[in-house]
């Protein structure tokens, strides 16, 4: 750990810091691939970092925010300030590309406009069926696929 | 107007709390799996939904309240939530009727809201609704598919439709707040909302083999808390047990 008196870290360097914290629900993603990370701000001494909830009662979303927190404050930054915001709405238009590939790696179909995964992430067959709108996380619902069988979680496109 | 607004918030946030809590209590007890993670998640929109609602309605107010005494400190008497959506759970149909009779007008109404002369209504609306259409989405697809499911699935989801009519006509009934809102151009026109409404639940019960009731009598004071019906106090018991008895509870 660096001593409080470091100079003030750059935007560019705050970004990749919290592109190094993951999702807690999904660890793969990084909070910055997930696209609620809307902002980052010095104010004097105090930097302000705003993010945004996925869905309104998703319960990461506090321990979000504290992990961002430690995570700043592990790099040397002394005063940190979480800022929600709720304004414009979160849309999983926003996941990172990068994101995208990750999850589809990770087994779990990315968000796609049609309403439904594109492909089973496991075995790549386009023959898909939904199994629930809902799954184990507000973000995700649970899908399989008719040829290898697999069920597997579709991130929700909204 | 700052009184009036904070009634108005009440009113939002006391129906997604009530809503929310509601559909929690299907938790572990649902008819499968998928359901259960469903209603769970579904009920999780909602109480996320009420901090929200009821955050703004206590900066509002301005009394040193804030989102969990609004929820767990008032008696039933100063909840302002429509009668519909206290209605007990009853069978997994009744449920999803309720849910689909409510998701429908939450549509309408948070849409109407996302244009809001309120700019902090008109965030937690364009949130909100997102989440409202994905309830819709299935509730609206359950209601089909046990309507016209089997003889019983269907005979039960008539049934339900039935008890719950009465309860639904609340929703557009418009008093003094409402009015006070419209005018100012913070909420919209409930009355107006009736024929969307009905244009969104027809079609979907004529597929779903259910007959619309013909009466048009609706039971109100629940969101003016006049008279809410005796369910509401047995569900606060319940939800407010805990931080009443131990007052400075921490998670």
């Amino acid at each position: 750990m660096r001593s409080g008196s470091m100079s003030r870290a750059t935007n560019e360097q705050i970004w990749k810091w919290l592109d190094a914290v993951p999702d807690p629900e999904i660890p793969v993603i990084s909070v910055v691939d997930l696209g609620i990370v809307r902002g980052v701000a010095w104010d004097a001494d105090t930097l302000e970092v705003s993010v945004t909830p996925t869905y309104s009662g998703c319960p990461a979303t506090s321990v979000i925010a504290m992990d961002i927190e430690t995570a700043l404050m592990d790099r040397g930054v002394e005063h940190v300030r979480i800022k929600t915001q709720i304004a414009p709405a979160w849309t999983t238009d926003w996941l990172s590309e990068k994101g995208r590939a990750k999850l589809e790696d990770y087994g779990i179909s990315p968000p796609n406009e049609a309403g439904g995964p594109e492909q089973c992430p496991r075995c790549k067959s386009k023959e898909v069926e939904r199994i629930s709108q809902f799954g184990s996380t507000p973000c995700k619902a649970q899908w399989r696929c008719t040829d290898c069988l697999e069920p597997f979680d579709y991130f929700k496109c909204i | 107007m700052s009184a009036a607004l904070f009634e108005y918030l009440l009113r939002l946030g006391d129906n997604t709390l009530v809503l929310g809590h509601r559909v929690s209590e299907w938790c572990g007890v649902a008819p499968a799996l998928e359901e259960d993670i469903a209603l769970a998640n579904t009920a999780l929109d909602f109480i996320g939904q009420t901090q929200m609602w009821l955050a703004y309605a206590a900066e509002v107010e301005d009394k040193g309240r804030d989102a969990d005494a609004l929820a767990f400190r008032r008696d039933v008497w100063d909840f302002r939530s429509l009668l519909l959506v206290e209605q007990t759970n009853g069978d997994f149909g009744k449920t999803l009727m309720r849910q689909f009779l409510f998701d429908a007008f939450n549509v309408l109404n948070l849409t109407a809201l996302v244009g809001s002369a309120d700019v902090r209504i008109a965030e937690i609306a364009a949130k909100s609704v997102k989440e409202a259409q994905y309830h819709l989405e299935r509730s609206r697809e359950t209601v089909i598919a046990l309507g016209d499911g089997t003889q019983e699935s269907n005979r039960r989801m008539q049934k339900a439709l039935d008890v719950l009519w009465p309860f639904a006509g609340e929703m557009f009934v418009v008093d003094a707040v409402d009015t006070e809102m419209q005018k100012a151009g913070i909420g919209p026109d409930l009355a107006a909302l009736r024929g969307e409404w009905v244009a969104i639940i027809q079609p979907v019960l004529t597929s779903a083999m259910l007959t619309l009731p013909e009466s048009d009598f609706a039971h109100k004071g629940g969101k003016t808390g006049v008279r809410h019906s005796e369910h509401l106090g047995h569900m606060l018991a319940t939800m407010q047990f805990l931080p009443r008895a131990y007052p400075d509870a921490q998670w």
